[in-house]
């Protein structure tokens, strides 16, 4: 027989202020027992040094994206994830992070030298604009319960099929 | 190999098991060490720019975000800021809610840190994740610990990240008894499990002693709100001018500035409160953990685990007796009337002091702020550590030296989220 399944699942932060993540861990108090023969934490830097994102199940992405570095790293974790999972509102429409966006004219020129400095984009993006996102969390920071129902569903789909 | 030639160049990217991003960077010749870069590489989200023109009654919400795990830190001590602005004097039990509020958050966050971040340092292995078939009860108690905090800010702020009830002026709601009864029993459950992470703390021989000025806001009652901040040489200095006893330094190669205290490069932490404050711990937790307290004062960083470590009984202890002797009465959030004028916050973040100066206009917008972090303040100080410690690891295998350098830098439990964004833009 060959071993149980787990879903590969991967934990990735862009610029945001790893509250989502935070929740994430959170979460974990009461589920982790449940869990752990059922999804495998492959890619969580706050949790271990070894990493692998290869291959994954789930992909939960929180945090907007300011630089070409962060864009090129996003469409990896993309290409190697079945399910992508925007995390929080700065993973799905980039707020608050990309405030900078929204600041008025003066403000923008006030920053734009640090903007340059540092290779910022000129304008910050939301993950679900960079790729194809399947799924969703809302709030700030994302609502538990969602996270629970997400990895649920696709514990229960492996289960099935 | 290179150990032998006394040349090493080493680049750590990313350093795991810390909150943010953070690079490090080293050159040694001829056993000498040439250069240390520890460069934070948070990309900046321009909180000191986002705040302008906000009325000051949204600021708490604004701020929590510049850092999820330690928001509550950053809610408080913008309001005490705000309110200082208003000159407005908080009711008393305002004032022990906060210190609750504060109480959660070291303990939540403390947890993380100790069990999830350092714990695996003192065990040789990469994740406590992997533990769970082989010491189901280690991590299971590394969770209960980290959920009695949880559970504790979520009864006085609303939740854990982001809390929605502490507002400018007061609590939106207060803890009912039943509620009080329900966290009082998680806080208590854990407690043996506390003293058992001293204990290993305390007996953990990693040992690295740095000559180094310890900062700390020193209070009453080790209750991380209201005091004087003092350092390792006596000096003594009110809240309200901290400010000018610091110097902004521009570290080129780092998305975050650095600070010095007198001139000097200084420590913030759970190490320096420990240091400068220890005899204030609640009596409850200075007789359990009486043997190690005599570990302080310490100069081993790696100590500053042992510190949170105290600090997490402390905050248990100190919970579990305001909220056993106390009736919250709901109290009305009072309107306070914008008027122009600055005030300062300054609290005990759990990474250390943080301060806030906030400028008000008379229709109460904010005109500025300035803010100084935690981690920011100690990044000097870090670096010069490393570059202190380093010679001591010559000679080992690159990996060897990576790894004690990156359980250096994990002592120092640094929150890169924070540090970056403060920045002034005016810096080139
Ligand atoms: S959505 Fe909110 S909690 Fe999540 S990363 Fe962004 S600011 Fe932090």
């Amino acid at each position: 027989m060959a071993a149980p399944k787990k879903l590969r699942v991967g934990i990735f932060s862009f610029t945001g202020d790893e509250g989502c993540v935070i929740t994430l861990l959170e979460a974990l108090n009461y589920k982790f027992f449940e869990w752990k023969d059922k999804i495998d934490i492959v890619y969580a830097r706050t949790l271990r040094s070894k990493n692998d994102a290869s291959n994954l199940d789930l992909a939960f992405v929180e945090g907007a994206i300011s630089a070409p570095a962060e864009e090129a790293k996003l469409r990896e974790i993309r290409a190697n994830s079945k399910v992508v999972v925007a995390i929080g509102t700065c993973a799905i429409n980039g707020l608050p992070s990309a405030q900078r966006n929204n600041f008025p004219d003066g403000l923008k020129k006030e920053i734009q030298p640090l903007v340059q400095k540092l290779g910022q984009f000129e304008r910050m993006k939301a993950p679900t604009e960079v790729v194809k996102v399947d799924e969703q969390v809302p709030g700030c920071p994302m609502l538990e319960t969602g996270f629970v129902q997400v990895v649920e569903k696709y514990i229960a789909q492996m289960e099935v099929g | 190999m290179h150990g032998s030639h006394g040349d090493l160049d080493l680049s750590i990217e990313n350093v795991a098991k810390i909150e943010g991003h953070t690079n490090l960077d080293i050159v040694v010749r001829g056993g000498q060490v040439m250069d240390v870069k520890l460069k934070i590489s948070e990309n900046k989200r321009f909180y000191t720019q986002a705040i302008r023109g906000k009325p000051f009654a949204s600021m708490p919400q604004l701020v929590s975000r510049i850092c999820g795990t330690c928001s509550i830190a950053h809610l408080t001590c913008c309001i005490e800021a705000v309110e200082n602005a208003l000159h407005f004097d908080p009711s008393p039990q305002t004032t022990l809610l906060r210190r609750l509020a504060l109480a959660g958050l070291m303990i939540r966050d403390h947890a993380l840190h100790l069990y999830f971040f350092s714990l695996p340092d003192v065990l040789g292995i990469d994740s406590v994740l992997e533990l769970a078939d082989s010491n189901p009860a280690l991590v299971k108690t590394a969770f209960e610990v980290k959920a009695a905090g949880n559970a504790l800010s979520t009864l006085v702020s609303g939740r854990a990240i982001h809390g929605t009830i502490q507002m400018v002026g007061g609590f939106a709601n207060v803890p009912t008894r039943e509620q009080s009864a329900a966290v009082l029993a998680k806080l208590k459950a854990v407690r043996p499990a506390v003293l058992d992470l001293i204990k290993v703390y305390a007996e953990w021989p990693e040992t690295f002693l740095s000559e180094s000025n310890y900062v700390a806001l020193v209070t009453q009652n080790y209750d991380f709100l209201e005091g004087e901040i003092m350092d390792s040489r006596g000096v003594c200095v009110p809240e309200k001018h901290f400010w000018n006893h610091l110097n902004r330094v521009i570290i080129p190669y780092s998305n975050a500035t650095g600070f010095q205290f007198e001139g000097q490069p200084y420590k913030v932490g759970a190490l320096a409160r420990m240091n400068l404050n220890r005899g204030k711990l609640h009596r409850d937790t200075r007789a359990s953990a009486s043997d190690s307290l005599k570990l302080f004062p310490s100069k081993n960083v790696f100590h500053n685990n042992l510190a949170q470590a105290i600090e997490v009984l402390h905050c248990l202890d100190s919970a579990v007796e305001i909220l056993e002797s106390t009736d919250f009465r709901k109290e009305p959030v009072p309107r306070l009337a914008p008027r122009a004028g600055e005030g300062i916050g300054v609290i005990e973040a759990p990474r250390g002091i943080l301060y806030y100066l906030l400028e008000l206009d008379k229709a109460g917008n904010v005109v500025w702020g300035n803010l100084v972090i935690p981690s920011a303040q100690n990044q000097i100080n870090m670096e010069r550590d490393i570059g202190d410690f380093l010679p001591k690891l010559l000679g080992q295998p690159k990996e060897e030296i990576a790894y004690a350098l990156e359980k250096l830098i994990r002592a120092y439990d640094p929150c890169m989220s924070c540090a970056t964004h403060f920045l002034k833009v005016n810096w080139l």
